[in-house]
């Protein structure tokens, strides 16, 4: 969390500032939402599959994203980092920016990233000069290895991509925010406001979500939810969390009480 | 059938189960496996507590599937209709994508008795030429498309895989999606329509049981069983991104085959977890000089719940919808299960162009003629996005 500065918390990504921590994706809902979902979202950085830009066809996605908001391309397609580079250079090629977010996957079936092509790609994209924000399983020597080969943040995901089922990887995430000296954005998985606002609360640097609102009946409605979670969860971490009792109440030093008789 | 066939008897044929010369043959134990399990696939014991427990568990086993696809599971169409929808929203949003197929030849040495390119009907036969090809795909491109299925009658002669590599150049120009429905061949033939740039290859088996298929398919490379079902495993091999399964539903018991499908897509997937699923769902059409052919014995609502087991077995896979079913069914499935759907469709030779006298007959009769505006319209209207391309080429 260094990056943040604590009395104006801006979320910083490649010298980039941001003051949202809202994260959005742009797929799987239809494109003339984009617009009003970003809004509603506060968002200021919106992801997008560089498959989905067709350059000058029908359906642009490229048409739909309002200027001002940072483009976070995916390399999403790429089986491997040589192909996870190919596709980022692509991208930079038909101006979608110096962003990218590495998502390699050889999974057609819950679309796990491949953390040791996603290392390689980091290392060649970084020196290139692209802001690299990598799609990981979270471990933390991956994450270490990310950092090295020059991640502007860390994307550990919390679920498979779409499920919606929420920080099923909380206690490895928190290892990541707790060890890795760069921003810790939770990715993939996110299903509710309540899971995204539990992940800020972790100290989670901002959250990533695309299916859990594309997915909602209003999906405006439901990026305007989010935010609020996020905001919430951000402001929650800052207070910083009262104690947790497990246990029911807790008599004074039942043990060590002696010492003071 | 003016003239004697000599394969109509069964002593004249060939064996279905033999490779015939430059066949590659896999070593896989996939086939096996498939047909064992669909010979043990007893549908009729399935109950309606072994449904709900399908529609209960989170992740669909093969069990599971087979419950779905069993009579039991009819009374529960709306509720497993509510599953599916979910999983497809899911995986895919809302996203519908679109695509046309591309006849460019129907020459075809097979002899199936069902299809209306069958080596002994008498068809106008055509194949395009380059220059064809070329003007045939731009004009489709000017629609909007962006991903092309080419199909060819199954000719190895007259369409050759250096013709159907060239054909797939030329798609380069126009599309970013290029899919084949062509012969079964070797991977390193595949292989090479890869380089050439197709990604996708579909192949249906149309009956996965052998001994009906053996009375459908009387004559040419068509009719040796393996070598078709080996076809998307090689492709795999030969570096396609991604396979398509179909079994023709109305040709044999179609709950079986349908399991086959899955069980045969989800050994694949496991063995290549890379590789990219997709299914088709046709059901037999009415064919030119073929009366007694009908798709009576697969209803909609036996083929809905088909697509559904599909779905719900493999969320992530991409489901067609076929231009054999009509407007109404196809505005309605995109709404539950399938994932993707063709416009302006032709399947006869040569017709996406004017002032062309080198055309050729249709393979069967389709049900929804829509363009591609209506159909991207339609899309629209329930609520759906049409996505022209989800894909690149690397």
């Amino acid at each position: 969390m260094s990056e943040v500065v604590k009395n104006e918390d801006k979320l910083v990504i490649g010298g980039k500032e941001f003051s949202s921590r809202f994260i959005l994706g742009s797929g799987k809902y239809s494109l003339d939402l984009i617009k009003a979902a970003v809004e509603h979202a506060g968002a200021q950085m919106i992801t997008l599959a560089l498959r989905r830009a067709n350059q000058g066809g029908m359906a642009n996605i490229l048409d739909y994203i309002p200027e001002g908001v940072t483009l976070l391309p995916n390399t999403s397609g790429a089986r491997n980092a040589e192909e996870a580079v190919r596709i980022a250079r692509l991208s930079r090629e038909v101006g979608c920016g110096e962003f990218v977010k590495i998502e390699i996957m050889r999974d057609s079936k819950y679309l796990l990233p491949d953390n040791e092509e996603t290392i390689k790609a980091t290392e060649i994209l970084a020196k290139e000069g692209f802001i690299v924000m990598p799609y990981m399983y979270p471990d933390l020597n991956v994450a270490r290895d990310l950092k090295e080969a020059g991640a502007a943040s860390i994307m550990p995901l919390a679920a498979p991509i779409g499920s919606n089922k929420g920080l099923c990887t909380k206690e490895f995430i928190q290892i990541l925010i707790d060890e890795i000296d760069l921003p810790i954005i939770v990715d993939a998985g996110i299903g509710a406001p309540s899971q995204a606002c539990e992940a800020m609360e972790m100290g989670a640097a901002a959250v990533m979500a695309n299916t859990a609102i594309a997915t909602a009946g209003d999906v405006p409605v439901m990026a305007e939810a989010m935010r609020l979670a996020i905001e919430a969860g951000r402001k929650a971490y800052l207070a910083g969390l009262g104690r947790v009792m497990e246990k029911g109440g807790s008599a004074s030093s039942p043990l060590t009480g002696f010492l003071r008789d | 059938m003016e003239t004697e066939i000599k394969e109509l008897k069964k002593e004249n044929r060939t064996s279905h189960m033999e490779y015939m010369e430059g066949m590659e043959v896999l070593d896989s134990d996939v086939q096996e496996r498939v047909i064992v399990a669909m010979n043990a696939y007893d549908y009729d014991k399935y109950t309606a507590k072994d449904v709900k427990a399908a529609l209960a568990h989170t992740e669909c086993t093969v069990e599971d599937f087979a419950a779905l696809l069993s009579p039991a599971a009819l009374p529960f169409i709306e509720e497993i209709a509510v599953r599916a929808q979910e999983e497809t929203r899911k995986h895919f949003g809302n996203s519908i994508y679109m695509f046309t197929p591309l006849y460019i030849a129907n020459y075809c040495e097979n002899y199936c008795i069902y299809c209306g390119f069958n080596c002994h009907n008498k068809i106008k036969r055509a194949r395009l030429d380059e220059e064809q090809i070329e003007k045939e795909m731009a004009a489709i491109a000017k629609t909007g498309l962006q991903e092309i299925l080419i199909l060819t009658g199954e000719s190895r002669k007259m369409s050759d895989v250096k013709y159907i590599g060239e054909a797939c150049k030329i798609a380069r120009k126009y599309f970013k999606v290029i899919g084949l429905e062509v012969y079964p061949m070797n991977s390193d033939e595949y292989a090479y329509l890869h380089e050439c740039g197709a990604d996708y290859v579909t192949v249906f088996q149309e009956t996965y049981d052998s001994d009906k298929y053996e009375t459908l398919h009387l004559a040419g490379h068509k009719r040796v069983f393996p070598y078709r079902f080996g076809a998307q495993e090689r492709a795999i091999r030969g570096g396609m991104r991604g396979v398509g399964f179909a079994a023709l539903l109305g040709l044999s018991d179609f709950r079986k085959d349908a399991f086959a499908t899955g069980y045969h897509a989800y050994l694949l997937q496991r063995k290549y977890p890379h590789a990219e699923i997709a299914f088709s769902c046709p059901r037999l059409r009415p064919i030119i000089n073929n009366e007694k052919i009908n798709p009576k014995d697969v209803h909609e609502t036996q083929l809905l719940q088909v697509i559904m087991a599909y779905r719900i077995f493999m969320p992530f896979a991409s489901i067609t919808i076929s231009t054999r079913e009509c407007e109404r069914v196809r505005n309605n499935v995109i709404k539950i299960a399938a994932t993707k759907i063709s416009a302006g469709v032709s399947v006869g030779i040569g017709e996406h162009i004017e002032d062309n006298d080198n055309v050729g007959d249709a393979q069967f009769e389709i049900s929804d003629g829509r363009d591609v505006d209506e159909v991207y319209r339609a899309i629209e209207e329930q609520g759906l996005q049409p996505v022209m391309s989800d894909y690149i080429y690397v």
